[in-house]
């Protein structure tokens, strides 16, 4: 019989036969250690690299509540991180109350802003995009408007508060005017030049395929624009965010701008502050949400 | 014979704010079917005026241009055209890209699953059933002029119009390319009018070189036939004395004859 043909039985066999010796087998392996393999060193790397990325933020973040608590401490006026953390806690414990229309929890106070933002930002999205079409496209239209917009569109948000409150007659609506008004100029101006700027060779590819006007727009015009329109749509919520606290400090009602004003009168420092947090992150929020959306819809 | 694409006393003069520029004058060709014709001249000639002339993009201001006697007014399907610069929809894929062209030419007469095939068709013809569904950002350059040429082949037009097509890519895509091209105009039977400001191209591709004058008021200097037999081999080409004369007429006539005129100090 010859070994290279031996079964694994035949092998036990003489393996187990009188004339094999058993040496006692060396020292086990040392098994490697986790942080040696290679899925332990990507964990230690990942873990790392967050780190390395956590640290500037989380360091600027540690400055600057250092640098609270110091004003505050040098000061009576203003509340500290501390005291303010812990009226947020009550604050956010319970978000819903409704004790009538002067007393509300603070999520009715953000989802009215947000509301009345919606409402404002969607009418001006439906006049401005269409509109900046309209002057992106046709060349009389772009020199017969825009010096109008040129003269409108540097005009503070709140100079028009008047105007709306006259015309409408109510403050909310007012309100709603003031934030179309000022979110629609980012749009009208980002769409028509993104109209202006599409490339003559996509145009040039419609005219040689003599694609109807419905095909033109649907696979060439807005596609191409989309880009544009996103980014004056992103503006545009921007700056209705912005502009909404300050309508509604002078309006009132319900609403985040109305409670930072009500929240002075009650010389409630704490709430103030923690509205100026809600309004920051409540924007970047949005702006963050729009961004992941306009990177959808980038093709560069 | 009677010619298929007749240009007759054809000029084009562009209004500017500087005035009146005359870009051509007094152009005429006959291009025979089947026929391909390469436009060379240096930059500024009007060689691609002349070919945006034929695809209708521009109206002639003097002469007519007419194609199988019919005279050629705006751009149409029946000259497509394949762009220096590739021209894709950027959010349309490969595939898209070409349906978009054959929907529009022959949506009208036929079902969905034959303009699907007629699609893929084009694409197997240039060897991109793979990258079908890719978009143009997802694939080279040479890959892109291929797609723009499959969708310029695919609307089965009776002249093909190439500006620049290969000017863009790396010397080896471009030779690639234009082994393709060859083979594929050679099983199509292409009426193609090619620019281009490549000599080694022009003699390779064409059956006819339009040489072009100097700019302003360009016109066609000289043409040149190029009686190479089909099929044409670069390599066997290399040390063919006859290709070689002609290459050097060509260069002859746009180094001698046309010199670049300098640029004012």
């Amino acid at each position: 019989m010859s070994a290279v043909n031996a079964t694994s039985e035949q092998l036990d066999d003489i393996l187990s036969g009188p004339d094999i010796v058993q040496v006692p087998s060396a020292a086990p392996r040392r098994r490697t250690p986790y942080f040696e393999t290679a899925s332990g060193k990507r964990l230690i790397e990942g873990a790392a690299s967050l780190v390395k990325n956590a640290i500037p933020p989380l360091l600027g973040m540690l400055l600057f509540v250092a640098l609270w608590a110091l004003v505050a401490n040098s000061g009576k006026s203003i509340p500290g991180p501390a005291e303010t953390w812990d009226a947020a806690v009550a604050l956010f414990s319970d978000p819903f109350y409704d004790n009538g229309p002067n007393d509300q929890g603070i999520g009715w106070n953000i989802l009215n802003s947000l509301y009345r933002v919606g409402i404002g930002f969607g009418l001006a999205a439906a006049v401005g995009i269409p509109l900046g079409f309209m002057i992106g496209r046709f060349d009389f239209l772009n020199r017969m408007l825009s010096p109008i917009i040129s003269i409108l569109r540097p005009v503070s948000p709140l100079a028009w508060l008047p105007i709306g409150l006259l015309v409408l007659q109510k403050a909310e609506p007012a309100s709603i005017w003031v934030i179309f008004i000022s979110s629609i100029w980012p749009m009208v101006l980002n769409t028509a030049a993104g109209v202006q700027r599409i490339p003559q060779d996509y145009l040039n590819v419609a005219r040689v395929l003599n694609l109807s006007e419905f095909k033109v727009f649907t696979k060439i015009l807005f596609p191409a624009v989309l880009p544009y329109v996103l980014t004056g749509v992103r503006l545009a919520i921007g700056v209705a965010w912005l502009v909404i606290v300050a309508a509604e400090m002078l309006t009132g009602g319900v609403g985040i701008g109305f409670w930072v004003w009500d929240e002075w009168n009650n010389l409630n420092v704490a709430h103030i502050i923690i509205a100026i947090f809600v309004v920051g992150i409540v924007g970047l929020l949005l702006e963050q949400a729009l961004m992941l959306i306009a990177k959808r819809f980038s093709y560069d | 014979m009677q010619s298929y694409v007749q240009i007759e006393n054809a000029g084009m003069v562009f209004s500017t704010k500087k005035g009146r520029f005359t870009a051509l004058t007094d152009i005429n060709l006959h291009v025979d079917q089947g026929e391909f014709i390469a436009l060379i001249g240096h930059s500024g000639c009007g060689k691609s005026t002349l070919l945006n002339l034929v695809a209708g993009l521009l109206d002639a201001t003097d002469g007519v241009l007419l194609l199988a006697n019919k005279e050629i007014k705006g751009p149409g399907p029946e000259r497509s055209v394949v762009f220096q610069n590739h021209s894709l929809l950027p959010w349309l894929t490969a595939f898209e890209n070409v349906y978009l062209a054959v929907e529009k030419v022959f949506g009208g007469n036929e079902s969905k699953a034959q303009l699907k095939a007629r699609t893929s068709a084009a694409l197997d013809l240039v060897g991109l059933t793979h990258a079908a569904n890719k978009l143009p950002g997802e694939i080279s350059g040479g890959m892109k002029q291929r797609v723009g040429i499959a969708r310029a082949l695919a609307m089965e037009p009776k002249v093909l119009l190439m500006d620049e097509p290969f000017g863009a890519l790396d010397a080896l895509t471009r030779a690639h390319l234009q082994d393709e091209l060859m083979k594929i105009v050679a099983a199509t039977k292409s009426t193609v009018i090619m620019v281009t400001h490549d000599v080694d191209e022009a003699v390779l591709l064409s059956d006819r070189i339009v040489m072009m004058t100097n700019g302003p008021a360009a016109t066609i200097g000289e043409i040149l036939t190029v009686d190479l037999a089909r099929p044409r081999d670069r390599l066997a080409l290399a040390h063919d004395p006859h290709y070689h004369e002609l290459r050097s007429q060509v260069l002859e006539f746009l180094y001698s004859r046309q010199m670049r005129p300098k640029e004012a100090a």
